[in-house]
């Protein structure tokens, strides 16, 4: 999934003399007793409370508006369009879904739970049909029945790529490899839901035949991009600004970029509904263009919690790690950070080269720069990050990254620039997002540790709004001559699938919107992949899962930076908070409650 | 003919009566005097513009021995010291941004390089810029002023709007557009090379219209003087006109509007190193490093205060220097 927080440089230099203002009225009102961990004063439940684990649950009452504010609007609120991780979990508020990620801390919350349908799926024919059973009483916010060919008609406008482009193609892959269905608004049957691979007998069954077994279809059932969608309401590219919703809340307002404002939804009932709590009356989002800003303002308690859940940045993470450090949770994201070495790039093209940029790279630095051990993650040593299974964490370090070569080992660069036959090393450009500052930092940290092994590189700060046609463009790369690219990757899904197939499997090498940066074109891998979709039993997948990111290791394709940690604001108001692997270890939006009504 | 810089007044030029008074006065204090003279002792009585003048000669050093002087307290401007940096918060640990023996104004956030060598260093940047692009201004607009004074019709207008239209152009917008299509070699540059040269190509192409106004403004009312007249009558060339004649006489203007440019082209070019669009990391900038300490401006204002006090001690020796040197030379100065 995507990252969001544009914290762009021009938006900074505009906002600079706000920042002065705000530098003076901190003063003012700084200082604060509450830094003890366990709890304090005004209510916060302590640092770490709400990581993996539920904080104040007993606390909450019903009614209230909760807060969020946001650096960043959605890339869509169209459930079929959305690819932000934030945007997944706040549209559960008004979306439901055949299937869900459980409403629960830590690992648990990325397991999967019914939601419309009364159970997870019957799965038939060898892991190629799935059937499901709605239950009773699920409605629309006008009161009518939800239906099966709501849902399928949901799925299929995935296949509108054309007018509704953004977000999650994988039930496309998987449902109609071959590309046959050409999408709901293209569609010539009456009722538009031609599309085969989905039958519905009935208003509350519906069946999936998928042509090849995937043993991760119901995770992709789990997406919001196979929420249901009524026909007569589908204002196609217009739907995100007021989807039609399904869930415990509805669109009251909304202006993109500005504010949002969501309204219990009368219609919806809790007894239809064995996971949403809908404690909350009302709840306002409220979007500001400067991240310093909006830190600010959830210190303050104007706000209760961020929206984009990427981290505080480093002003407003310093302010509250001294004087609020009860109000703070510090999870693991489920991203990895790390560089990727396209071998269209000589020398790139030699994986001794490669491993010479991982051996002489000080990666104790390069953590720094993304943030410390505290707000930038433990040093990655792998691929794959601990939030998916099969996932090894540290203890799988085929560089020693994290071990003897943690400061950079200059005499193995040398030796492995030597086998490469650039014994002097070799002139090289990193390509960064310019509006992302903690990479650029990174890119210049591992300039200065190439630098010592007589590897020259050059920073080349691209506008970061660009991404997919500037290093997602395998033409461009090679023209420019990006032997380095700075990027970060989280899980879609929680698996090796939901995360790896985009980046290393040979078959998703576009020539556009690429995200397999190094070129990897390694049989074995495909096969590891193909043998991945087919395997059914958790303990097969898993072991498939450490296979695939040893082979990805072995050719020194990537640089892991870090397995991503962040600082994340809980406000004193907050109740039943806690983080879930299901949305990479940002807090579950859809059961946060208040503390008191006010 | 003399050439009119070396008169005190070029318009008064003495009658016999006043000669000779002025010679029973004194013959040496009159001829010892020329403009430049003039100017120098005018200057010399204005202790502000002096300091300012010691400030800028000072400055112009630093840059120039940087290496020197950064290897003189063993620093490195591109060295990272991450021992000197707190891994919870990013920031240097020790008072005031870790000030110390070893570095002398602390060292940066996140990755602990030091600041008075980033500072000597990116005073080369912005010295450099300023001057050469002010160098560029001033050809432009010479050349061009004068023309379009000196000829008139059809010349004056086609160079009248072109300034015009230069003067009204969002030129911090374009240079931001420009910057970020160039290429990262050119001519034979790379890296922060590149970005210099364009810097200068182009602060110096967006200013000089304004020196281009002044020299026109000034070669118009130059043009119908009566030396001019004459040197024509005499059978004088247009070259020779603009040459011998008019140019002697715009050096004045041209001096202290060059001495203005100076610090607007600095600024200038710490505001593109700021928005991003500068020199290229690791070559140290003011703005640069400006534009870094946003994130840092309550944890670390030691990194937002030094390379501000920078710039602002730089821009406003370059300003009292340039006041002075206007006084200095402005034959109907009040001074």
């Amino acid at each position: 999934m995507t990252t969001q927080r544009t914290s762009g440089r021009r938006k900074q230099a505009l906002a600079a003399a706000v920042a002065v203002a705000a530098l003076l009225t901190t003063a003012a009102c700084g200082g604060g007793d509450d830094t003890k961990d366990g709890g304090s004063k005004n209510g916060a439940a302590g640092f770490d409370a709400a990581n993996n684990k539920v904080a104040q649950a007993s606390l909450v009452k019903k009614g209230g508006t909760l807060r969020f504010g946001g650096a960043q609007d959605a890339d869509s609120w169209d459930t079929t369009r959305g690819y932000y991780g934030f945007m997944w979990d706040f549209a559960r508020y008004y979306s439901r879904q055949l299937v869900t990620n459980k409403t629960e801390p830590g690992k648990a919350g990325a397991e999967i739970t019914p939601d419309l349908a009364t159970g997870v799926a019957k799965v038939t024919d060898g892991g190629k049909t799935y059937t499901y059973t709605l239950r009773d009483g699920v409605t629309w916010e006008d009161g009518q029945a939800i239906t099966s060919k709501d849902v399928k008609y949901g799925i299929e406008r995935v296949w509108a790529q054309d007018v509704l482009s953004g977000g999650p193609v994988y039930l496309k892959d998987v449902l109609d490899p071959k590309g046959e269905y050409k999408g709901p608004y293209k569609d010539t049957s009456k009722d538009k839901l031609g599309l085969k691979s989905i039958d519905t007998p009935d208003d509350k069954t519906i069946v999936f035949h998928i042509p090849k077994a995937n043993s991760d279809f119901e995770e992709m059932l789990a997406l919001v991009s196979a929420s249901p969608v009524r026909q007569d309401k589908d204002t196609k590219s217009k739907y995100g600004l007021h989807p039609f919703s399904s869930g415990p809340y509805k669109f009251d307002s909304y202006s993109p970029g500005k504010d949002l404002t969501l309204v219990r939804n009368p219609s919806w009932k809790a007894s239809s509904d064995p996971i949403r709590k809908a404690y909350p009356d009302k709840i306002t989002v409220k979007f500001f263009s400067n991240a310093n800003d909006l830190d600010q303002r959830l210190i303050n308690n104007d706000l209760d919690l961020d929206i984009n859940q990427t981290g505080m940045s480093p002003q407003g993470r310093t302010t509250a790690l001294k004087q609020h450090k009860a109000n703070l949770d510090n999870p693991v994201s489920g991203y990895v950070r790390y560089a990727a070495f396209p071998q269209s790039v000589a020398p790139f093209d030699n994986v001794e080269c490669r491993k010479a940029v991982i051996y002489g790279a000080d990666h104790v630095s390069l953590q720094t720069a993304r943030g410390g051990p505290v707000a930038g993650g433990d040093i990655g040593t792998n691929m794959l990050p601990p939030s998916v299974a099969g996932a090894e964490g540290q203890q799988y370090d085929p560089y020693g990254i994290s071990g003897e070569n943690k400061t950079g080992n200059a005499a193995k660069a040398k030796e492995a620039l030597k086998a490469c036959g650039k014994p002097n090393g070799f002139s090289t450009t990193i390509a960064v997002r310019n509006n992302k500052p903690v990479e650029v930092a990174t890119a210049q940290s591992l300039q200065a540790s190439l630098k010592k092994i007589g590897i020259t590189a050059q920073i080349d700060q691209y506008d970061g709004s660009q991404t997919t046609g500037i290093i997602g463009s395998p033409a461009n790369v090679k023209k420019k001559g990006y032997g380095i690219i700075i990027m970060g990757w989280g899980p879609d899904f929680p698996s090796v699938q939901g995360f790896g197939l985009p980046l290393w499997d040979s078959k998703y090498i576009l020539d556009s919107g690429n995200s397999n940066y190094s070129l990897i074109k390694d049989k074995a891998i495909d096969g590891l992949f193909d043998d991945y979709v087919t395997t059914l039993d958790a303990a097969g997948k898993t072991k498939i899962s450490s296979e695939i990111n040893h082979k990805v290791m072995e050719g020194a394709y990537y640089l892991p930076f870090t397995f991503e940690k962040f600082i994340n604001w809980r406000g004193n108001n907050l109740a039943n908070v806690y983080t879930t692997d299901g949305y990479s270890g940002t807090y579950d939006f859809v059961n946060l409650g208040l503390k008191s009504a006010k | 003919m003399t050439a009119p810089l070396h008169e005190p007044t070029a318009e008064a030029a003495p009658s016999a009566a006043e000669e000779a008074a002025v010679a029973t006065a004194g013959e040496k204090a009159v001829q010892g005097r020329s403009l430049g003279r003039i100017a120098w002792e005018r200057l010399k009585r204005d202790k502000l513009a002096l300091t300012g003048g010691v400030v800028v000669l000072v400055l112009i050093v630093i840059a120039l021995l940087a290496p020197v002087l950064t290897n003189l307290v063993g620093q490195d401007p591109d060295a990272y010291h991450e021992n000197l940096i707190d891994p919870l918060f990013g920031t240097p640990t020790g008072s005031l941004g870790g000030v110390s023996g070893d570095h002398l104004l602390g060292v940066e956030p996140v990755n602990g390089r030091d600041i008075f060598a980033r500072i000597l260093y990116g005073a080369q940047i912005s010295l450099l810029v300023g001057f050469l692009s002010a160098v560029v201004a001033v050809i432009f607009g010479t050349v061009l002023g004068i023309l379009a004074g000196f000829f008139g019709g059809w010349v004056d207008s086609l160079i009248s709007r072109v300034m015009d239209g230069l003067l009204a152009f969002p030129q911090l917008l374009f240079i931001i557009a420009l910057v970020s299509v160039m290429p990262n070699e050119m001519l034979g540059l790379t890296g922060s090379s590149v970005r210099v040269f364009v810097m200068i190509l182009v602060i110096g192409f967006f200013g000089w219209p304004y020196i281009g106004r002044v020299v026109r403004g000034q070669t118009l009312s130059m043009r119908e003087r009566e030396y001019v007249e004459a040197a024509r009558s005499l059978g004088a060339g247009r070259l020779y006109i603009l040459f011998k004649e008019l140019l002697p006489n715009l050096v004045a203007p041209i001096i202290v509007y060059t001495t203005m440019m100076i610090p607007t082209n600095i600024l200038t070019e710490a505001a593109l190193s700021f928005l991003g669009v500068g020199v290229k990391p690791p070559t140290a900038s003011w703005g640069q490093m400006l534009s870094n300490a946003i994130d840092y401006y309550d944890s670390d204002p030691m990194y937002m205060v030094v390379p501000g006090v920078a710039i602002f001690i730089t821009v406003l020796a370059f300003n009292l220097f340039g006041d002075g040197v206007r006084d200095a030379l402005d034959p109907k100065g009040s001074r």
